[in-house]
């Protein structure tokens, strides 16, 4: 465990950089102005690449010296980065984070350069990009939270990912991990470990852990946790649970209170929670007090003021995984519904994933099919019996449906939406 | 056809392991066609662990990664007696992508090994370089009289079909089968038509693709095919459905445009 003594600021790189990175550091800044500037959105993006293109062993500079920790999952990094980033700066610590969601190695290079003095970095990493980041920066903790499909089109399968994690963790097992005990496929993909402090957040999605990762068979989920037949994998014990509203933890149990909505919020939360407390040196209560003000996330859980004065819930969807959560969220209310999908390459380019969804739970309300792939969000309620209006324009389908209106948004009409409020 | 008094059975084979790009929507599409012209229907979840049945009207084959179309192929082996009996009685298979593979004699793991499949269909299928991917537009064969048929691809596999196989189409654009070999294009044909790419297999009652997106949302006159199939052709009255005109026209368009930008570069590329 380490103490938070060692998380204050002033003995990172700062000082010691090349005058090639400073110049590509403050050249990808200038690039990331210019895009703000432009309206073009955060800018993180076109800043890293610029740095990455000027000096292309950047990420490995900028993050020498520094506590790296890296947290990824198909669905809640952002999240759980963040809250994580909330609750050590809830104790005084200065934290370097990719806080709008950059998760690539230009924009975590970026993030980076914007705090050369700060020693501390939680950083969130896209899935494919771990493999490379752990070999480019002194990783101290790997924080793994789920794997489920996702822009298969791009990312391939899902045991793929898998795989890769398992390699890097084979490699490197003295890096210890926080990882969700819930997952088959990250169970398995840590398990090379020597260090791991498991955390069991539930299965709410399972159809992406049928089999056996270890040796193909079938998996026994018969118990509401899952052991193969055939060989001797099985669900890890764990010493960190969720439960309802509240972390288990081996002393006691934390209540998490959020500002986020959502069950999925407390799946971050406790894995976000379960991390801090764990590695660092910080008492579980006041780490989740220091995680119950955030109200919003790069966007997620915002609002948008319509033409009409009203004020829609903007959430992010981006597969199914994520889907099933979102309506189990608006089970409890009867708020009309906009479903916002593209499928641009940020968003997958094939939205068969519709059709995992089980949006017949939709049925009754007021619904709207909308974003560039309005069509086969229509097609696809029309089978479901889910009477709908069609209207490419989320915003203006909002204001045509009754009183409160949720935009569920793929990542493009998300990040379209919300710019704005980062 | 004498009307049925019994609903069509629309069987899921192993949802849990062929279900990785929407299959489940080719089910609801047959049953949702079925419920609004008045015919029962439902869907039959066939778990993965458990024998098929042989007593289907339909049974669909979709996607899966590579270990899931492992355990999904031993399955399918231990009921081929059941699928036998099942196409003897006139049942309907629909089988995509990793389910289509299976059809066939044998396929190869992304270790390399090869294995088994369920040796319905005389085709094979062999790891390719890179992995197909994007939209896919597939003419079907004349005497089915079939409008053109769109949908997205995502494999690995090359599938080359055995002499006498006809494929389901021809493909404008995209890699369907991505063998190069339209050998079996229909019944006589030359080795001259070696290069012409073609896309899955059409034997009796058995439709097998590389269209997913799933294939029968954007496709309704393939669903209703297969269940013509089933319940005879005139047993179909028409359904209209606009959106779905339009939303075919759109996909089609998108494909042909993204087709043509690379038809064009690589033909740029052919002339240096």
């Amino acid at each position: 465990m380490s103490t938070v003594s060692d998380v204050s600021p002033g003995s990172a790189n700062g000082s010691s950089l090349s005058a090639r990175v400073r110049i590509a550091l403050a050249a990808g800044r200038a690039a990331g102005w210019a895009s703000r500037v432009a309206g073009r959105g955060a800018g993180t993006q076109i800043s890293g690449r610029v740095m990455l293109a000027l000096a292309p062993k950047i990420l490995e500079i900028v993050g020498a010296g520094r506590r790296n920790v890296l947290v990824s999952a198909t669905n809640g990094k952002t999240t759980t980065t963040r809250l994580m980033a909330e609750a050590l700066r809830s104790i005084g610590a200065e934290v370097a984070s990719n806080r709008t969601g950059a998760n690539m190695p230009a924009g975590i290079a970026a993030a980076l350069g914007r705090s050369p003095e700060t020693r501390l970095a939680i950083l969130e990493v896209d899935e494919r990009w771990v493999p490379y980041v752990v070999d480019q920066v002194p990783t101290e903790l790997l924080v793994l939270g789920n794997l489920s499909r996702d822009q298969l089109d791009r990312f391939g399968e899902v045991r793929s990912i898998a795989k890769k994690w398992r390699a890097v963790c084979e490699a490197n097992p003295s890096i210890p991990v926080v990882a969700n005990a819930s997952d088959p496929n990250i169970a398995w993909a840590v398990a090379p470990a020597h260090n791991i402090t498991w955390v069991a957040l539930g299965a709410p999605w399972r159809q992406d852990a049928a089999t056996c990762p270890s040796c193909s068979a079938l998996l026994d989920w018969s118990v509401d946790s899952y052991s193969c037949p055939e060989c001797q994998f099985s669900q890890p014990d764990a010493a960190y649970r969720l439960d309802g509203d509240g972390l288990i933890t081996p002393f006691e149990r934390i209540e998490l209170q959020l500002a986020l909505p959502g069950a999925w919020n407390k799946m971050n939360a406790a894995l976000a929670l379960t991390a801090v407390a764990a590695h660092f040196d910080i008492s579980p209560q006041q780490a989740a007090d220091g995680m119950s003000d955030l109200e919003m996330v790069s966007g997620r859980f915002s609002t948008h003021r319509l033409a009409d004065g009203r004020d829609a819930k903007v959430l992010l969807a981006k597969n199914p995984a994520g889907w099933t959560e979102v309506l189990r969220w608006l089970a409890a209310s009867d708020t009309s519904v906009v479903l916002a999908v593209n499928a641009h390459l940020a968003d997958g380019r094939d939205p068969s994933w519709l059709y995992d969804v089980p949006y017949e739970l939709l049925a009754g309300r007021d619904v709207a099919a909308s974003g560039e792939r309005a069509l086969d969000v229509a097609v696809r309620l029309s089978y479901g019996g889910v009477d709908h209006i069609i209207d490419r324009d989320p915003l203006s389908a909002a204001v045509s449906l009754p009183g409160d209106v949720a935009i569920i948004a793929s990542y493009t009409q998300f990040t379209h939406l919300t710019r704005k409020s980062w | 056809m004498v009307s049925r008094t019994s609903a069509i059975r629309i069987g899921l084979v192993f949802p849990d392991l062929l279900g990785t790009y929407g299959d489940r929507g080719n089910a609801l599409v047959l049953e949702q066609r079925c419920i609004r012209r008045g015919i029962d229907a439902e869907i039959v979840d066939i778990a993965a662990g458990t024998a098929l049945p042989d007593s289907l009207d339909v049974y669909l084959l979709g996607g899966g990664e590579d270990d899931a179309q492992v355990m999904a192929s031993a399955g399918l082996r231990a009921s081929r007696a059941a699928i036998d009996r099942a196409l003897g009685n006139g049942a309907v298979i629909l089988a995509v992508c990793a389910g289509f593979q299976l059809l066939g004699g044998s396929y190869e793991a992304r270790d390399g090994e090869v294995l088994d499949g369920l040796g319905l269909c005389d085709l094979d299928t062999r790891a390719g370089d890179a992995r197909c991917i994007g939209e896919l537009i597939v003419s079907p064969d004349a005497s089915l009289g079939l409008p053109t048929l769109t949908g997205f691809e995502n494999h690995g596999g090359r599938t080359r079909l055995g002499s006498g196989v006809s494929p389901l189409g021809t493909v404008e654009v995209g890699h369907g089968n991505g063998s190069g070999n339209g050998a079996g294009n229909s019944a006589g044909n030359s080795a001259g038509d070696e290069g012409l790419a073609v896309d899955g297999i059409l034997a009796t009652r058995v439709v097998g693709t590389y269209l997913h997106g799933p294939v029968l949302p954007r496709n309704p006159a393939l669903a209703d095919l297969l269940l013509g199939w089933v319940l005879g052709e005139d047993a179909l009255t028409s359904l209209e459905d606009p959106v779905i005109d339009a939303l075919r026209r759109e996909r089609l368009h998108e494909a042909r445009k993204t087709g043509l930008s690379a038809k064009r570069r690589d033909w740029d590329l052919a002339r240096g």
